[in-house]
């Protein structure tokens, strides 16, 4: 696996460029992370990298976003507002997790 | 004697009953099949109805014809599996115990899970090719279309043959050229995908034979309703697409009797080992075909290559020991572009389908990602090597796991839209220390690359 500088910081991405090592991963870096895709993380945005990583934690697997919606309870159309385009890869590279499944 | 039942009769539970049957005698392995009725659709055909290449009778069959003496077959239904006391309860109310259960209950289309999915525009101006009532609705609207803006829309991905609403397209264009009306049809394939395809290379090149047919592309669409009042699909970005015949590849969910026994996850698939099919829940439970959480498409092909492995395993299982072989995902689609014509797709869970040539014994290589005609009758074959050889598990020209031979392997990159011509790089934005771009840059340019809008 890649060894990439992100911030300071030596992180481990795959060839896709998602996280490896979700214990890497810290608010700070999601707010690293976020500035490269020119995206400033308020406590809206928190709320739901923190979902994601409970929940992965849990699960050992990406929500998608229709399980952040209806199991985290967020909004969809929110999900769509706070993170624009593609919110399922945003939100999932921004709390450092794998790629959510599916796209097979 | 073990007790072994098989949950749905389809291309996967037909297809094990066959194999195992061949395999054990009745005095070792007592086997049964349970399903709801005794039609086994061959599904694939579904897509050549509406263009009038396929009758209703053809594609469907008895199933009883094609299970093997010394199978019990049970066509009532079942309502609930209960894995602690592992116990089927049939809908009759009898409770059959098992020892081993293999779940192949497939995936079904769920119009009713998109908001306005049942409106009153189903069936006039909203179909969907996913059934066969389904697609026998869809003739009726395709004959009598006569021009307008034709929609072409997945709700969500995982979806059982996902090259199927492009091969739809791509016969809907051949379709109305050969009616000589083509020039009426304005036809958009939309896609909650970042690209044609789910993977690099084949989504660049079915993104030209999009293009190259003037078949607009939208992507990153993930669909809010269907407004039947203005007949328009809206995303939740509020993208809005205007329609006059919309057909939809409704949101792919497995069985009830799935979630009702607490076995699948938010669709009602069963989470299973990408290797061995075996439930992480249950080690006595297998899934088999498109119930599973397997990451790669949900094809008959797939069925065909995991039962394989399957068996492979069995004696292992039997005798309690670790599983021996893994399934590589691998997947083998051919994809109808019309004109008589068709492409052939290849690949695995590590290997994206590429370009090049497909090894075939008999009848020759055949092209990989390009159109030609010998894909086209491969597919048409595909029908009667379904129904006479793939579900009663007659041995098939196809090595179980993918092989690279005649494969033109291109460097791998993150899927990027074709149509990203512009670059995403803002100055100052990122980091500008490495010349060549690393796995993460490329991916900042696919995040920051706005989805297509026409």
């Amino acid at each position: 696996m890649p060894i990439t500088m992100i911030g300071d910081r030596p992180i481990e991405v795959n060839d896709e460029g998602f996280l490896t090592k979700p214990d890497q991963w810290d608010e700070q870096l999601g707010e690293t992370l976020a500035g490269l895709i020119d995206m400033e993380l308020t406590d809206e945005h928190k709320q739901v990298l923190s979902f994601l990583r409970h929940d992965f934690s849990e699960r050992k697997e990406t929500a998608t976003l229709r399980r952040v919606a209806n199991v985290g309870g967020f909004d969809m159309k929110e999900l769509f507002r706070l993170f624009p385009g593609k919110p399922a890869k945003k939100m999932s590279w921004l709390a450092g997790l794998p790629k959510p499944k599916g796209c097979v | 004697m073990r007790r072994l039942i098989i949950l749905g009769g389809g291309t996967a539970g037909t297809l094990v009953a066959n194999k195992l049957r061949r395999a054990y005698p009745q005095s070792e392995l007592h086997l049964t099949l349970i399903d709801v009725d005794d039609a086994h659709h061959y599904q694939p055909g579904y897509l050549f109805l509406p263009f009038g290449q396929l009758t209703s009778e053809q594609v469907v069959k008895p199933r009883r014809s094609f299970i093997p003496d010394g199978v019990t077959v049970e066509l009532g239904g079942a309502e609930r599996i209960d894995s602690a006391a592992k116990q089927v309860h049939l809908n009759d109310g009898r409770a059959l115990p098992y020892d081993t259960l293999i779940i192949a209950t497939g995936v079904q289309p769920r119009p009713e899970a998109t908001d306005g999915g049942d409106g009153p525009e189903v069936g006039r101006s909203v179909h969907h090719f996913y059934t066969l009532e389904g697609a026998e609705s869809l003739t009726k609207a395709i004959e009598g279309f006569d021009g307008g803006r034709l929609v072409i829309h997945i709700t969500d991905m995982p979806i059982k043959c996902p090259v199927a609403p492009l091969e739809f397209t791509f016969l809907a264009d051949s379709y109305f050229r050969d009616k000589r009306m083509r020039r009426k049809v304005d036809i958009t394939y939309v896609t909650p995908l970042d690209g044609a395809f789910t993977k690099p290379v084949a989504s660049r090149e079915l993104a030209d034979a999009l293009s190259s047919r003037k078949i607009a592309l939208e992507t990153d669409f993930a669909i809010e309703r269907i407004d039947n009042d203005a007949k328009e699909i809206v995303s939740y970005d509020d993208r809005h697409i205007p329609f006059d015949l919309l057909v939809t590849v409704p949101l792919n969910m497995g069985a009830d009797i799935i979630a009702r026994s607490g076995l699948g996850d938010d669709l009602n698939l069963v989470p299973c080992d990408q290797g061995t099919m075996q439930s992480l829940a249950d080690p006595d439970i297998f899934v088999l075909g498109d119930a599973g959480t397997l990451q790669t498409s949900k094809a008959g092909s797939v069925a065909h290559f995991a039962v394989d492995i399957f068996m492979e395993n069995f004696p292992s299982y039997l005798a309690g020991k670790p599983l021996p072989h893994k399934f590589d995902g691998h997947a083998n689609c051919f994809i109808e572009s019309g004109g008589g014509k068709g492409m052939l797709l290849d690949f695995n869970y590590k290997t994206q389908p590429y370009t090049g040539t497909f090894p075939l014994p008999v009848v020759g290589p055949m092209s990989l990602l390009k159109e030609t005609r010998l894909n086209h009758w491969a597919k048409l074959a595909f029908r009667w090597v379904y129904w006479n050889m793939l579900i009663v598990g007659r041995p098939l020209p196809f090595t179980t796991n993918m092989s690279l031979v005649g494969k033109n392997v291109e460097a791998d990159a993150p899927s990027s839209p074709p149509h990203s011509g512009r670059p995403t790089a803002k100055p100052g934005a990122r980091r500008t220390k490495k010349k060549i771009k690393g796995p993460v840059d490329l991916l900042v340019d696919v995040l920051t690359t706005r989805p297509k809008r026409r």
